[in-house]
């Protein structure tokens, strides 16, 4: 495989990681009003993510210094043209980190009430703005933003209620599944349209056969839905998460296929790239970390494996 | 005003606040860490009190350094995109290896460290915190090599209108970056130095207003008052001494910064020093800046020319009272800091002769470490100013102007608007946070509790099914 491609699957792999991570984050602290009655069961909550959040926020990090490192012209130009939406997410994402940070360190109930403010703004922001931003880029129109944002904020919202019902006991945890019933009544007729415009906008276009792989990521990220709704009713929460994790990955593996050959209009892969020395060297340098980066995070995640119990303290 | 001129303001106003917040996670940490290592070895309950006091104040500037770092790396894309399609091949490196190898060690350490206190053994904790801290240090090598590049770009070529690296080794060991890591990293420890100092020399003046018993109490902030005497006496040393390797580099690199960091305007032979306007100390420029107290150091005006010889007209100037200016802050602001905690190691040194109770630290010095809070951080913006403001014209020293880097498709008007919120945000933010962090100085450490609740290691190796296996919420201290 020649290493433009190679860095291409590798970033569409950052990407896909960070959706799938902070897709859980971001619906948590969509949920946290909605979810939590009094202090104790939004700690409950907000406890289900804060050891790993933070690591979760890297996978964004390093999947944008990758595409600066790897394709700078992708990079620049990505960020360039969705100027005011970023500074959107810039902002969402920093009132959710200082709101995630904070909370356990202030005293009043105000100054709490800030704090929640700003993890539920936070995640709302860049759980909709990147759905708006990658819709935009794929289809160009303002309809295709709405939607697409709309998408990604709806499977926030599922894909974090499936992580509480997974992570929570209690009353929490039989809210966090009704709620996941109710956000895939309407994540997934949103999903059918959206997921069926992104291999749509491929390369092969609407024929089925032109791009087969496109058309079977998305059809089974759908599935994938469908089933974490069904598999969450059955009270199978480790695989409901499973499915709706695979959902978000599926769904950005779709993404990125179509954003292949050309990422942006009039720029193809080849032309955004680095030389081969600088992906060469990357490439060597990844492959010895990425092993220790991920044990390490899934290490973290075994510590903190057991559900949380809303416990007054 | 036009677009590149905000971008401007937008960079230097984002990347100075972030600045403020770095120098404290990077020493910060370390203290920390050293706090919970004492623990670990002596197993007193003292130590564990420091360490959860300090390691809060650690965690409330952390979020903000985390949360301003991540602008930093967007804003390259954003309102610099030819610059960033320039130098990525280059620059980019660093800052994904930045990521991968620091910034995953960093935040992954630090949340097991938050909410590990009673789900890890106590040896794995501590090594927890001091993962995190090496991920902080190394992610400030990283973002120094590519900042270093800038100044003197090496191990490349560039090909059709773009630098080509030709050897990563080169960049990761870039002579500018090897001056400049040390400096800085050091500067930061400088600045938490002067940070716990200021936090010590509130609670002890707080201390001694109380009644019976205030001398043990006092005695409790000797521990990291001298820790903090000794980690800001040792890091000014290497501050200097970097220093004056980055003035000889300057000398060779860019001497138009260096022209300009001393008011130098014309070519001169053993070249005088002067710490303020009218006071010349003779041949010490050219002696600090070569070695030999007799050697030529380029002047403003006389590069001006050879600069426009080279490169074409343009004006190559940076602004040089800025340059002169912040300059002097940074050597006196900095100095000021690493002389007074030279003096707090002479008033609390440890009694030879006559063994007896330690040497009370007198009100006057606490006072001064506490007044002296702003001093460090100010002289770590001087030198950011220094460094990045004397670069200009140029983003890479001979190779890209400023003025050809911005983004040509983001107009004024978007640009007017994210540095409005930005500024707005950020403001707000700042306010926040230092209200915070003097309401926890002000309420000092919790006490340790008498029994510290450790959940039994049965828990391990525990499955984690759908049964409901429970655990029960963390210590509130340092979590939601």
């Amino acid at each position: 495989m020649e290493l433009t491609t190679f860095w291409f699957a590798v970033i569409a792999f950052l990407w896909t990681g960070y959706f799938v991570l902070e897709g859980f984050d971001f619906g948590v602290g969509l949920l946290l009003p909605v979810l939590s009655r009094n202090e104790a069961e939004r700690r409950q909550v907000l406890g289900t993510i804060g050891p790993v959040w933070d690591g979760n926020e890297v996978w964004l990090i390093t999947a944008v210094g990758a595409m600066f490192a790897a394709f700078p012209a992708w990079y620049a130009g990505l960020l360039s043209e969705f100027y005011l939406p970023l500074v959107l997410v810039l902002v969402g994402l920093i009132v959710r980190g200082v709101g995630l940070e904070w909370r356990g360190k202030v005293h009043h109930a105000s100054d709490r009430f800030w704090c929640d403010l700003g993890i539920l703004v936070g995640s709302g922001l860049p759980a909709f703005l990147w759905g708006a931003v990658f819709a935009d880029l794929l289809r160009g129109s303002a309809t295709a933003a709405l939607v697409g944002g709309v998408f990604s904020l709806s499977l926030c919202v599922l894909h974090g209620a499936v992580f509480l019902t997974l992570k929570t006991s209690g009353p929490v945890r039989a809210r966090a599944r009704r709620t996941a019933m109710a956000a895939s009544a309407v994540a997934l007729p949103v999903a059918v349209v959206a997921l069926s415009n992104i291999p749509a906008a491929g390369e092969g276009g609407t024929d089925w056969a032109a791009s087969p792989w496109l058309w079977a990521c998305s059809l089974a990220s759908m599935a994938a839905l469908a089933a974490g709704t069904a598999l969450t009713w059955r009270g199978r929460d480790g695989w409901a998460f499973t499915a709706t994790a695979s959902a978000v990955a599926l769904g950005s593996a779709a993404l990125f296929g179509a954003l292949r050959p050309a990422p942006l209009p009039g720029l193809t892969v080849a032309e955004a790239a680095s030389g081969p020395y600088t992906l060469g060297m990357l490439t060597w340098i990844g492959l010895i970390a990425l092993p220790f980066v991920l044990g390490y995070q899934v290490w973290s995640y075994w510590v903190f494996r057991r559900r949380l119990t809303a416990e007054v303290s | 005003m036009d677009a590149l001129d905000l971008a401007r303001w937008q960079f230097g106003v984002t990347t100075v606040y972030h600045f403020l917040f770095v120098p404290l996670t990077i020493g910060l940490g370390v203290f920390v860490a050293g706090l919970q290592t004492a623990w670990h070895r002596t197993g007193k309950e003292h130590y564990l009190t420091l360490t959860k006091f300090f390691g809060k104040l650690f965690l409330i500037n952390f979020a903000m350094g985390v949360v301003t770092g991540i602008v930093q790396e967007f804003q390259f894309g954003m309102n610099w995109s030819e610059y960033s399609i320039f130098v990525g091949d280059v620059f980019g490196a660093p800052l994904a290896l930045e990521a991968l190898l620091a910034f995953f060690l960093e935040s992954t350490f630090l949340g097991l460290w938050i909410f590990g206190w009673d789900k890890l053994p106590k040896r794995v904790h501590l090594a927890t915190i001091w993962a995190a801290v090496i991920g902080s240090n190394l992610s400030a090598y990283f973002i120094l090599a590519a900042n270093a590049w800038m100044k003197h770009p090496v191990g490349y070529e560039v090909v059709d209108g773009r630098a080509r690296m030709t050897d990563l080794w080169a960049v990761l060991t870039n002579s500018t970056a090897l001056a400049q890591v040390p400096h800085v990293v050091a500067a930061a420890f400088v600045v938490a130095g002067g940070f716990a100092l200021a936090v010590c020399g509130y609670r002890i003046l707080r201390e001694r207003r109380n009644g019976p018993g205030r001398r043990s109490r006092v005695d409790v902030w000797r521990t990291p008052m001298r820790a903090a005497l000794v980690m800001t006496a040792i890091a000014g040393a290497v501050v200097a001494g970097s220093g004056d390797m980055s003035a000889k580099l300057l000398y060779e690199q860019q001497p138009m910064k260096l022209a300009a960091a001393e008011g130098l305007r014309h070519d001169t032979a053993a070249a005088p020093f002067s710490p303020v306007p009218g006071v010349e100390i003779p041949m010490l420029l050219s002696f600090l800046s070569t070695g030999d107290p007799g050697a030529v150091v380029g002047g403003t005006e006389d590069l001006q020319a050879r600069f426009t010889e080279r490169f074409g007209p343009a004006d190559y100037r940076p602004n040089l009272p800025v340059v002169f200016w912040s300059f002097r802050v940074m050597i006196v602001f900095g100095m000021t800091t690493v002389g007074l905690s030279v003096l707090g190691l002479w008033l609390t040194r440890r009694r030879r002769r006559n063994p007896g109770p330690p040497r009370e630290i007198p009100a006057w010095f606490a006072r001064a470490c506490l007044l002296g809070l702003p001093l460090p951080t100010a002289a770590m913006t001087a030198g950011w100013l220094l460094s990045e403001i004397g670069r200009q014209p140029w983003t890479v020293q001979g190779e890209l102007l400023t003025a050809a880097s911005v983004s040509p498709g983001v107009g004024l008007g978007e640009v007017a608007t994210s540095l409005a919120i930005f500024t707005a945000l950020y403001g707000a933010l700042a306010l926040a946070e230092a209200v915070l962090l003097v309401r926890h100085v002000k309420a000092g450490p919790e006490p340790a509790p008498a029994d510290p609740p450790r959940v039994p290691p049965s828990g391990w190796g525990a499955d984690a099914g759908d049964g409901g296996e429970t655990s029960p919420l963390l210590q509130p201290t340092l979590m939601y």
